[in-house]
């Protein structure tokens, strides 16, 4: 900063403090033009991301056009792909963790919001978050070498035997117990977002007004009235959006699926039997694919899944965002 | 009711000491200097990790050189300049779907942009990767903390006659400091474990490589080579890795928590 001296002149001391301001102005406007810009490059990215696929999967998508949703046949030889298998393991995979992880990851919210005593809260609340922060890959190896073996050698023969003769049930859990497959990757899938939706239960219980649940208990309602009657209620939406959020990234989860799914590309009624999800594909057979046609099909999945993920992860965000402006109101 | 709500937390926790339990016994196993100094062995034969380490390393700080500035930029827009401004609703949106996007997707993304253009694999793509994976993390903090930051700092500053940037830079980054450190903390714990958007764009390289434009051996990519093989000196080398990536992602998360007191 300029400082006038006192034996400058006063018209010099107006021109060097408009010189000044002049200098200040422009650097703000600078400043805030490159903010603005990286501001702007986010949205670039995520469009960039959009276009790119849909430029990467367009060969595939004018040779085979909407064939290739209901496709099942992948086929690099002969270069016939359809993308029914992979969606067909994403979304079972998908859909049974959430199934598995939604009444757990609740549950561990109502225990840490209403249940847990005060000194136990912080650490274990923390532990949960830790556990969301393992590397996909982490999970894969754990699951690969612990996990299968365990579920092979020990729960699935014993499932198996259980529902054998049963109708439908039988063919659910029928054939030999690989160990890997589309219900190993579905646990641990579950495992895995049980902290996403864990944390964001518990961040939206917190928003509960304590006046609420101060008036239930009041009228004599017990514990597990008020959380199932006013914590539950009131937080529906926040929840959703958890849930949905963690439905985001069991459909996106990589690696932890490439490790345990078997990479088959076919759609069997048995939940034990090796199947692949669109991203285990990707990660699987994108190096080793040759032929502009076999990559293209690739990002095509790819383009598939960004777009489910889109959907989803919008609607998690505006949910959540819900929640967030009536618990600022 | 209840005993089933607290059955369901001795679950969650059971499951965290299962796979760390399991992770320290095997990968301690393996545990030894030679892992440091030594590089990823051909099949059958004894090694180290080192390339691959070195490898994460250096893709690691690029993609943080390149990822951090952009996000604390587009932060302080969204917190500063822009905080009631329609493109700041938009990007935040848009910031938050990145956040969870899955990071295959990036993968092919950065594979179209750069790999296929430059006709093959390179470090630089792979940094490049992980950058638009660090962006969304650093962006969500900053904005945040700079949201936490006192109007009456910032008028304090304007009332002495100081233009925008200069209470931004003094007063508003000053305060938040801690914060966005946190979140940069945080992006380098995210980004050491992923290896969806490096198998196609690093690739991987069974040698010593400073090259940033060529292929490049990270951490990740080796454990997955390496567990999907049927040697087993190699998932060994797995299985340490592995740990040596947890520990090292757990101990960020942990220091981040620790700089704030308070989860961001």
């Amino acid at each position: 900063m300029t400082i006038a001296s006192e034996a400058m002149p006063l018209s010099e001391q107006m021109r060097a403090r408009a010189a000044t301001v002049r200098r200040f102005a422009l650097t703000d406007a600078v400043f805030r033009a490159v903010t603005r810009g990286a501001a702007i490059l986010v949205l670039l990215i995520l469009g960039g991301v959009g276009i790119s696929l849909v430029v990467g999967a367009w060969p595939a998508l004018s040779a085979f056009g909407g064939s290739f949703l209901v496709t099942q046949s992948w086929n690099p030889v002969t270069e016939k792909f359809g993308a029914l298998a992979p969606i067909y393991g994403t979304i079972v995979t998908a859909a049974i963790a959430i199934l598995i992880a939604v009444p757990i990851g609740i549950g561990i919210a109502v225990f840490l919001s209403e249940l847990c005593p005060r000194p136990l809260r912080r650490p274990i609340g923390i532990a949960v978050e830790l556990l969301a922060g393992i590397p996909s890959i982490i999970y894969g190896i754990w699951g690969l070498f612990v996990f299968a073996p365990f579920l092979q050698t020990t729960v699935q023969p014993f499932v198996i035997d259980l529902f054998h003769g049963v109708p439908g049930l039988s063919s659910l859990f029928a054939g030999p117990p690989y160990g890997i497959g589309l219900f190993t990757s579905a646990l641990i899938l579950a495992i895995m977002v049980l902290p996403f939706i864990t944390s964001i239960t518990k961040d939206v219980f917190d928003t509960v007004p304590a006046v609420l649940k101060e008036s239930a208990y009041g009228i004599g309602c017990t514990t597990w009235e008020v959380t199932r009657r006013v914590v539950i209620p009131y937080t529906r939406v926040g929840i959703m959006g958890g849930v949905m959020l963690g439905l985001g990234r069991a459909l996106g989860e990589t690696m932890a699926v490439t490790f345990v799914i078997g990479n088959a590309h076919r759609i069997s009624a048995s939940l034990f039997a090796p199947g692949t999800t669109i991203s285990a594909t990707i990660a699987n057979e994108f190096t080793e694919a040759d032929g502009e046609l076999y990559t293209s099909s690739l990002v095509a999945l790819g383009l598939i899944l960004f777009v489910i993920t889109f959907i989803i992860l919008a609607i998690a965000r505006y949910m959540l965002a819900r929640i967030e402006k009536r618990a600022g109101a | 009711m209840m005993t089933l709500c607290m059955g369901a937390a001795g679950i969650g926790l059971a499951w965290l000491a299962l796979i760390l339990g399991a992770l320290v016994y095997k990968g301690t196993a393996g545990l030894s200097l030679a892992v440091f100094t030594e590089m990823t062995p051909p099949p059958g034969d004894a090694g180290g990790l080192a390339n691959a380490i070195f490898g994460s390393i250096v893709m690691t700080i690029i993609a943080v050189l390149v990822g951090t500035p952009v996000g604390i930029l587009a932060g302080t827009y969204m917190a500063e300049y822009g905080r009631f401004s329609r493109l700041t609703t938009v990007v935040r949106f848009i910031n938050d779907i990145l956040l969870s996007a899955p990071s295959i997707v990036i993968g092919l993304f950065v594979y179209e942009l750069m790999v296929r253009p430059m006709g093959h694999f390179s470090a630089l793509a792979g940094a490049m990767a992980l950058a638009i994976l660090v962006i969304p993390v650093v962006v969500r903090t900053t904005e945040d903390m700079l949201n936490l930051v006192p109007n009456a700092l910032r008028e304090a500053g304007t009332a002495i006659g100081a233009p925008r940037w200069i209470v931004i830079r003094s007063v508003g980054y000053r305060a938040a400091m801690s914060g966005i450190v946190t979140g940069i903390l945080l992006a380098i714990a995210r980004i050491s474990g992923e290896t969806a958007p490096l198998l196609f764009t690093s690739l991987n390289n069974q040698f010593w490589s400073g090259n940033l434009n060529a292929p490049m051996a990270s951490l990740p990519v080796t454990i997955f080579q390496f567990a999907l093989s049927p040697y087993e000196e190699w998932q060994q080398l797995a299985w340490t890795g592995a740990l040596i990536i947890t520990l090292t992602v757990l101990a960020l998360s942990i220091f981040a928590r620790s700089l704030t007191g308070r989860r961001t």
